[in-house]
């Protein structure tokens, strides 16, 4: 009997899987692609990034910019001139100290690329290394929003890298992935598309306060972090609920009864605000190249069918007409109750009195996420009960990515309206949102031509004064909504779900896994 | 014989040369941009359209292709445009389980057809026949999604005997290896047994009517021996016909089945490469699935002169 008991034992040994307390197992919302967290906007590519890179600022819950990387800094009286001190004993993974220069040569290439970053090196006279640690940036006017550029969580975070990587030209994907993260990169073990490993950063030295929202101390507390890649959520759900895997970041709303009655997994919405889905029209071409049309449209369209077709029950999603987001530092109520409701009535008397023709309104639907696929029909039908001509054209988001760059009419491969969906922090305030751009047919797919938008932003980003800021982006707001720029269709979190052996997770916008603790048994 | 082979593996050179032709055409044709993939919908369109010249994509076609068939013949099937590794490691990392895969699921799935087959075959009209034929229409018509899912369920989350998802190779642990690939396999060789098993009970029964079976019979021959060694054998040419040919079927089901077991093959790499309008993995992919379809027909054709000494080439 003993050996029988011997023998099962050292079966279930070999069979079992390796179970470490300190190896963490998680599965992401997408496969990560590009491993540049600056060239790339991926969310999987930034979530990458905070693991193994640190920041020089961060956003705290509270939303508000704290020091990271930063020891201490300085503005002068004009506004103008920045002074930044590292913090002592930073160093990259392979042991080389972090430095002011490898700070500039960041700062440099995320100014290329990001929209405060590019709005930021607009304004810069010169931005130099001082000494090994402190580098200085002057700008040519008053910037109100350097800081908050520096600690933006979302869009392109200020990831620093060793000068020799920020010297890569921005259209092309860095090759060296070396940080100076809590989290080091294990490249041998990468397996595109398979596995990522990272392992703990013996060397980081965190900083003292507690860890509070992005900011504070970065502790690792797991050896290893093992990213396991599952295309199948079905299968996802499976594993975390056999506890083959630890973390699963989106549980699909569909597949959420079965772990929330599960004992042994816990879930959340890490990411409070969540996701602000919204939709552009194109200006460029009939239908809504006439401003009483585009109006006529956000009138038809309301968010609340919307919402319920994605999202049905009421507690997964919020109604919010805010253009810069809801439960944001401006969030406003101007104009908002035109994309809650839908006002067919109304979108039928703007019609008329636009001499609408029946003109194709071709919108472009999203089928391979969910949340998007389930927008496309209802929208259509609102706009067919208001009195338009719609037909869709189902594709994957990819393929919309570059179906909508195409500036033709819609009888040449054209469009009218695209749906998409930026995460809150994303389009928090109007130097960051891609949403409100209107800069003409150079612009961001929409090509609205409204310099009343660039003047606004221009005063937003001088004004220091946050309730100024304020008013700017009400007003703002008004603008988008009175010209037909783009409408918001509320807000959703996604469902993350682990099992009950995980600790310690920060409720965040990107998911982030310093703090977090992997128990034996619980 | 050595002759045969060699002009075939020759003659595959303008086969793979068409492939080669007609999928370059129909990615470059289909909708999508690697650049905006990459860049992400925030990418200006300055900096994309300098992505796009930096990766080559605004070169004309016939160049585009030029230089990539120029590349192919020396060997070399490019790099990722994602994560920047040679197409050809990419797909070496991937050829494991695939073929793990396909060797089980081909080795399964004659064990349980052929039997099949023949027991149908041999109870021709009787309930024998009946049920088993009736499990293979099941599992032809029954989808590999469907078959998976109903597996996992039971015996991976209510029995606990499998693992859910993942593969660990043949070399780092056998009995590990056994466990992970049990389920996918069986899952994919369901379609294949129907198949190969209806084809070895037509075959059969149209060899049992023949002539020289009524002489093995009348020679005293038993019923296996009339079976085995008289039918079986002269049947065999439709057979290894149907389960060549339905090699293609079995790509495209290590596609769906590797994703729903989350094995870490070509079929998964296929599905990533589409979605992420990887051009230079794509077509590696498609190149190399399309050597392997070849070589698989050239491996029936040479069989048939093994099973049936009439066929001399």
């Amino acid at each position: 009997m003993k050996h029988r008991s011997l023998a099962l034992a050292l079966m279930a040994a070999v069979l079992s899987g390796p179970a470490c307390a300190e190896t963490l197992k998680i599965v992401m919302e997408s496969r990560l692609g590009n491993l540049d967290p600056i060239l790339s906007a991926s969310h999987q590519t930034r979530e990458h990034g905070y693991l193994i890179y640190d920041t020089l600022f961060a956003e705290d819950a509270q939303g508000q910019a704290q020091p990271q990387m930063i020891d201490e800094y300085s503005v002068s009286e004009d506004g103008k001139t920045y002074r930044f001190k590292l913090r002592e004993g930073l160093a990259f993974h392979d042991g080389a100290p972090v430095t002011a220069k490898d700070a500039v040569a960041s700062i440099k290439r995320w100014g290329q690329r990001d929209r405060m970053g590019l709005a930021i090196m607009k304004a810069t006279d010169s931005l130099e290394a001082e000494d090994d640690s402190t580098f200085v940036l002057k700008l040519n006017t008053p910037l109100g929003v350097v800081i908050d550029a520096f600690a933006k969580p979302s869009g392109v975070p200020l990831f620093i890298m060793p000068e020799a990587a920020a010297a890569t030209p921005i259209t092309e994907a860095i090759t060296n992935y070396v940080g100076s993260g809590p989290f080091k990169f294990v490249e041998d073990e990468y397996s595109p598309g398979v596995k990522s490993i990272y392992v703990k950063n013996e060397d980081y030295k965190p900083r003292s306060e507690e860890p509070s929202g992005m900011a504070g101390g970065k502790v690792a507390k797991v050896e290893r972090i093992e990213r396991i890649e599952i295309a199948d959520p079905l299968t996802a759900v499976n594993s975390l609920t056999e506890g083959e895997v630890d973390f699963m970041q989106n549980v699909p709303l569909d597949l959420a009864p079965l772990v929330e009655g599960n004992e042994e997994i816990t879930t959340a919405h890490l990411d409070k605000a969540g996701y602000q889905y919204g939709y552009r029209l194109n200006f460029l071409h009939p239908p809504f190249d006439n401003k009483l049309v585009r109006q006529a449209a956000l009138y038809a369209v309301g968010q609340k069918e919307i919402l319920q077709a994605q999202f049905g029950d009421a507690d997964n999603y919020q109604a919010c007409g805010a253009i810069f987001g809801c439960g944001t530092t401006y969030e406003s109520d101007v104009m908002a109750d035109i994309a809650i409701e839908a006002q067919p009535e109304k979108a039928k008397a703007l019609l008329a009195e636009a001499g609408y023709n029946g003109e194709t309104v071709l919108l472009l639907h999203v089928t391979d996420n969910p949340a998007m696929a389930a927008v496309g029909p209802v929208m259509a039908q609102q706009l067919r009960a208001a009195g338009f001509n719609v037909e869709m054209q189902a594709m994957d988001f990819m393929t919309m990515l570059s179906r909508r760059a195409s500036q033709e009419a819609v009888d040449k491969g054209g469009w009218s309206i695209f749906i998409t969906s930026w995460q809150v922090p994303e389009v928090s305030d109007p130097v960051r949102s891609y949403m409100i751009v209107s800069e003409g047919t150079k612009g961001y797919a929409g090509w609205g031509d409204v310099p009343a938008i660039d003047q606004n932003i221009q005063a937003f980003l001088a004004e220091p004064d946050v309730a100024k800021r304020k008013e700017i982006a009400a007003e703002i707001q008004k603008i988008v909504y009175e010209e037909g720029i783009y409408a918001p269709l509320g807000q959703s979190s996604r469902l993350n779900a682990w099992t009950n052996k995980v600790d310690g997770l920060i409720p965040n916008g990107p998911t982030v896994f310093w703090n977090v603790t992997k128990s034996a048994e619980k | 014989m050595i002759f045969y082979i060699l002009r075939r593996i020759v003659a595959t050179i303008p086969v793979m040369g068409v492939v080669a032709l007609l999928v370059f055409s129909l990615l470059y044709l289909a909708p999508g941009d690697p650049a905006v993939i990459i860049a992400g919908e925030s990418a200006s369109t300055e900096q994309l359209e300098k992505m796009r010249k930096d990766m080559g994509l605004d070169q004309p076609l016939p160049v585009q292709f030029a230089k990539w068939i120029g590349k192919v013949a020396s060997g070399d099937l490019g790099t990722s445009l994602h994560s920047g590794k040679k197409v050809s490691e990419m797909i070496g990392a991937r050829v494991g389980p695939t073929l793990s895969l396909a060797t089980v699921t081909i080795l399964l799935s004659l064990i349980l057809a052929i039997p099949m087959g023949i027991f149908a075959a041999w109870a021709r009209g009787r309930w024998l026949d009946k049920s088993l034929m009736s499990i293979a229409v099941l599992g032809f018509s029954t989808p590999v999604f469907v078959v998976g899912y109903v597996l996992i369920f039971l015996f991976s989350v209510k029995a606990g005997w499998f693992p859910v998802q993942g593969f660990t190779p043949i070399s780092e642990n056998p009995l590990r290896f056994l466990r992970t690939v049990t389920l996918p396999a069986f899952t994919l060789s369901l379609a294949y047994v129907a198949l190969v098993s209806r084809i070895t009970r037509s075959s059969l029964l149209e060899m049992l009517g023949e002539d020289f079976i009524r002489t093995a019979r009348a020679k005293g021959a038993s019923e296996r021996r009339v079976l085995l060694r008289h039918a079986l054998r002269n049947a065999a040419v439709p057979i290894l016909t149907v389960a060549g040919s339905a090699a293609a079927f079995l790509i495209g089901g290590v596609v769906v089945t590797e994703s729903v077991f989350n094995l870490p093959g070509m079929g998964r790499l296929v599905v990533e490469s589409v979605l992420a309008r990887d051009y230079p993995l794509i077509q590696g992919l498609i190149l190399l699935l399309s050597l392997v379809y070849i070589g698989i027909n050239l491996l029936t054709d040479i069989l048939y002169s093994v099973f049936d000494p009439r066929i001399r080439y």
